[in-house]
């Protein structure tokens, strides 16, 4: 067994080890807490699968937004359990535990099942590349190959914020998500708040900007501009804006508009749907991606802010 | 040259991980939220500071150099914030029980 | 090199097993939020040595964004995330 093999096992047993404790734990706080470690242990499994851009995308959501929406939520939660004290049944959480182990049960059995050499169009995405310019394989899938998924996906994005929104009392809607937070501007957060965006803004462009032709992209970019954002919002220096802002909705359509303006351009002028003239692929591609990291950034950071709850007037 | 470089990777990676363990038994042995703290932060700062150094002879570019030095930043700011945040917030929680 | 590379991120590793099993146990909630820290950093470490051995030149930009995000977790416990209690929390740690 070599050391390689050792150092596998070892990283698959504490990756389910921390899994079940996350399960068995009582208190909702110590799970997200163990929830939020699972994540970024996670993310060390996939860079040994040679998965980086997963890996990327775990690291940027898991360390960051999920974390904080999570510990809120389990904050949140805690306040609640103190008033109303109604634990499930235990019918229930058998009924719960049951079809969690039939799930996992079926998904080992489907994985072990597999052909080997499991199927693949790997070769193929790779073959193609000369087509759009671009040497990452995954960028290429993402935003050529299965362009229409990617796209679509930026629309569920915005269904989230509007199912979000929609949760606003009528006397808020269009005024700004969330409290207004407030730090003492000398403390060590507003401290953090001040150092550390303008680093992640250039780290965050420079993942979208690697995404070409390395592991990175525009949804782990938009990720951390949305995490260097909510920093300053935390910290109070800066507010969440006025959701009937025209600007704020333009950014929030300004990724899924102009792929769907590129998609049917090629209907009109090109092959099909979405299809990009050899030329200008590189180009196109890279254009949709930054407007669609401005998108991702503006709607991850406005799902964690919430529903309007002030309204307009001060 | 190569076996020089070696050298350093080996020494400065080892100090590295004894910074790690030394962490480690500071949170194992040490009975309350501040001293813990102040063994996590020995493995934050030393121990990740010491891999980088270790890291440093082996890059592929010099590009990759200075991300590895930036990460280490990165983690000392890191490690300064969070020891503060924590501790006050311990502190509090203490106060108030 | 190689093979002392990958025998380093199997203690450090090791060494996470370990400081994860005593800070889990807590007893406070501020101990359990140190779990999320010494992860971040010994994920760091495990990240860059990981990727230097296996030549997964990638690697270094996951640790990066793990760096860049390490403080996250920790924020949204003293802040108790985004909710509405928020406003309290931070009075009373930051007004020192």
């Amino acid at each position: 067994m070599s050391i390689e093999t050792v150092i596998e096992i070892v990283l698959a047993a504490v990756v389910l080890t921390l899994g079940v404790w996350t399960i068995v734990v009582p208190e909702t706080f110590s799970a997200t807490v163990g929830f939020v470690a699972y994540g970024l242990l996670v993310a060390l499994i996939w860079v040994r699968l040679d998965a980086a851009d997963v890996a990327l995308t775990e690291a940027a959501i898991g360390g960051g937004l999920g974390g904080v929406l999570l510990l809120g939520a389990a904050a949140r939660l805690r306040d609640a359990d103190m008033m109303a004290d109604a634990r499930p049944g235990k019918l229930l959480r058998a009924g719960a535990a049951a079809l969690s182990v039939l799930t996992a049960a079926v998904l080992a059995g489907v994985v072990l099942l597999l052909p080997d050499p499991a199927p693949t169009l790997a070769p193929a995405a790779v073959a193609n590349a000369w087509a759009t310019g671009l040497s990452n394989p995954v960028t290429n899938v993402l935003m050529a190959f299965r362009a229409m998924d990617t796209m679509l996906e930026k629309v569920v994005l915005l269904l989230a914020i509007i199912g979000v929104w929609s949760l606003a009392p009528d006397s808020a809607w269009g005024g700004r998500p969330g409290p207004r937070h407030q730090a003492d501007p000398r403390g060590v957060l507003a401290f953090l708040a001040r150092l550390l965006p303008p680093v992640g803004i250039v780290i965050g462009i420079y993942i979208l900007w690697t995404g070409s032709d390395h592991p990175g992209g525009a949804f782990q970019g938009g990720a951390i501009l949305a995490s260097m954002w909510l920093l300053a919002i935390m910290a109070g220096l800066a507010d969440t804006p006025l959701v009937s802002h025209r600007s704020v909705r333009f950014i929030l359509v300004a990724g899924p508009g102009l792929f769907l303006l590129v998609g049917l351009a090629g209907l009109l002028f090109g092959a099909a749907f979405l299809s990009y003239p050899p030329a200008l692929a590189k180009p196109l591609i890279l254009g949709i991606e930054i407007a669609m990291t401005l998108t991702i950034a503006a709607t991850l950071g406005l799902l964690l802010a919430g529903a309007p709850e002030r309204s307009t007037e001060p | 040259m190569s076996l020089a470089r070696d050298v350093m990777t080996i020494a400065a990676v080892s100090a590295g991980a004894f910074f790690f363990l030394a962490g480690t038994v500071g949170l194992l042995r040490f009975p309350d939220t501040l001293t813990r703290l102040h063994a996590l932060t020995k493995a934050d700062n030393l121990g990740l500071g010491l891999v980088v150094l270790g890291l440093l002879p082996q890059a592929a570019s010099l590009r990759d150099g200075l991300k590895l030095v930036g990460i280490w930043l990165l983690g000392l700011l890191a490690g300064a914030t969070v020891s503060q945040l924590i501790a006050r917030a311990a502190r509090h929680g203490q106060l108030n029980r | 090199m190689t093979e002392f590379l990958t025998v380093a991120v199997g203690f450090i590793l090791a060494m996470l097993a370990l400081g994860l099993l005593s800070i889990l146990r807590g007893p406070g909630d501020a101990d359990r939020v140190m779990a999320t820290q010494l992860i971040g950093t010994g994920g760091i470490a495990t990240l860059l040595l990981l990727g230097t051995a296996a030549s997964i030149p990638a690697a270094i930009d996951v640790a990066l964004t793990l760096a860049l995000l390490a403080t996250f977790t920790s924020i949204a416990f003293v802040k108790k995330g985004l909710s509405r209690f928020a406003a309290d929390g931070t009075a009373s740690t930051e007004d020192e």
